[in-house]
């Protein structure tokens, strides 16, 4: 089975992309709101253009900027990207380029930002930010933790994004694999309704052809 | 050495006299012994990262600014890089081994820029090119997760070794495997909380070998700027900058008394703090 046939499979398609948007959107909420930030982003590495895109957003720019894009090595967002370090800017003392970069990338200036990669197994998925968080939160090695605790989740959540999107773009295509994939989604479907014997019985004469 | 090289794998009896040290260590290894009155003359850094701001107020002269990218298999060294340092954080550590180094030399070293994709393999490049330039100390917070490049960095990590380069990584404490931090050929840094640039621990239990000052430390930016910054790649080079001055009073060192000096030194081992 290709691997993108199973992700088809796997996914169960049908909804998916919308659940796990829902489900970056809030971890992107939930973020905001434990470190008390004024906003949160998600970026999501579009590899096919080298570029990062904004997938979920709280807070500050929540409605202006969710798919704008930025090339993928570029400011603080590209070299926690690169880097695989997570890094965080508590504060501003002299208003260097830092400033403009920035907020060409997040849509307002930020006093400060965590910004943390988002990886899953090999591969380097995005990148989590938080921007200003209260100006009398000190910043401790247990917030780094929580961080990267987030972080984790958000990577999973992408990487679930990306499967199903993947397994779309399967089912939309023409060949014998997304012939499969449909089949394998009906059948699910059908399956999720209603104990249905037909199905039953054609899944358990394809697990033995298989 | 005039004399004929030694065997590479065995040492004859009449020969033993001839790996004599220069300088016997002290009974008691003290941080004075160590690098006192050293400044990091003649020691030469490199900042392997996003490019360093030549002529900010906080890190001084850089004597060598370069770029490496790749242009299909073939790699591109520009020795005369002129774009800078294209996120900060490069005049950042650049800055804080400054600060603790005032006289070592500079080498900035860019592998940022050319785009997210192909990245891992510039990283691979730019570390081999630092590591053929025979630098004393390659300070690095870069990593990668591709397996693939695992064993080549492995070799190289261990090629500088051999070469008497030190190389200094960041440590990272996200859930997944990364490189080349974890190899033991390299000194590894993460992050205590406290402010005081000379307060370093060694860890008992690797592959975090070291912890050195990482949370809310004022670093050079980008623009001439300044900002304040948390995270294990701001701990690295306050090691690295140890790391210069050490071998600026002892240049002797290979890679493996420097590690061991660096232990010796570290607050809960006999440094004071």
């Amino acid at each position: 089975m290709s691997e993108d046939l199973h992700s088809a499979v796997a996914a169960g398609v049908l909804g998916a992309e919308k659940d796990y948007r829902e489900l970056l959107q809030s971890i992107v909420e939930v973020a905001r709101a434990i470190f008390r930030a004024k906003a949160s982003s998600i970026f999501l590495l579009d590899e096919a253009t080298d570029e990062l895109v904004f997938e979920a957003v709280a807070g500050e720019g929540s409605d202006s900027l969710v798919g704008v894009r930025f090339p993928s090595s570029t400011g603080i967002a590209g070299f926690v990207l690169v880097s695989r370090q997570p890094l965080v800017i508590e504060d501003v003392l002299e208003d260097p380029r830092f400033s403009r970069e920035t907020a060409e990338s997040t849509g307002f200036v930020p006093k400060g930002l965590m910004a943390v990669p988002l990886l899953h197994e090999e591969r380097a998925l995005g990148v989590l930010e938080v921007l200003d968080r209260p100006s009398d939160a000190h910043f401790s090695l247990a917030e780094m933790e929580l961080l990267g605790l987030f972080a984790n989740q958000a990577a999973i959540a992408l990487d679930l994004l990306q499967r199903a999107r993947r397994a779309q773009e399967v089912l939309a295509d023409q060949g014998d694999a997304a012939v499969l994939a449909r089949l394998a989604q009906k059948l699910e479907l059908r399956r999720a309704e209603e104990e249905d014997s037909a199905a039953a019985e054609l899944l358990a004469a394809l697990e033995k052809v298989l | 050495m005039t004399e004929e090289p030694l065997p590479a794998w065995s040492l004859p009896t009449d020969a033993v006299e001839r790996i004599a040290l220069p300088e016997a260590w002290p009974g008691e290894v003290t941080r004075e012994w160590a690098w006192g009155e050293a400044t990091g003359a003649g020691v030469r850094v490199c900042i392997l990262d996003s490019g360093v701001e030549t002529g900010h107020s906080v890190v001084g002269d850089v004597q060598e600014s370069i770029a490496i990218s790749l242009d299909g298999d073939e790699v591109i060294v520009d020795r005369k890089d002129t774009a800078g340092d294209l996120c900060g954080h490069g005049t950042a550590c650049a800055g804080i081994v400054r600060a603790l180094a005032p006289e070592c030399e500079l080498a900035s070293v860019r592998v940022l820029g050319a785009g997210f994709t192909g990245s891992g393999a510039v990283l691979l490049e730019g570390l081999r090119w630092a590591v053929e330039q025979g630098y004393d100390v390659i300070n690095m917070s870069l990593s990668t997760t591709k397996q693939k490049f695992a064993s080549l960095l492995h070799e190289l990590a261990d090629s500088a070794y051999f070469r008497r380069t030190m190389l200094v990584a960041s440590a990272h404490n996200m859930p997944v495997e990364s490189y080349p931090w974890r190899f033991s050929s390299v000194i590894s840094v993460g992050s205590h909380d406290q402010q005081d640039p000379f307060l370093y621990y060694y860890n008992p239990s690797p592959p975090v070998e070291f912890f050195a000052r990482g949370v809310d430390v004022e670093v050079a930016w980008m623009g001439g700027g300044r900002l304040v910054c948390t995270g294990n790649s701001f701990a690295t080079p306050h090691i690295t900058g140890i790391a210069a001055l050490m071998l600026s009073k002892h240049p002797e060192l290979t890679p493996f008394q420097l590690k061991s000096l660096l232990f010796l030194t570290s607050t809960n081992v006999g440094g004071e703090s």
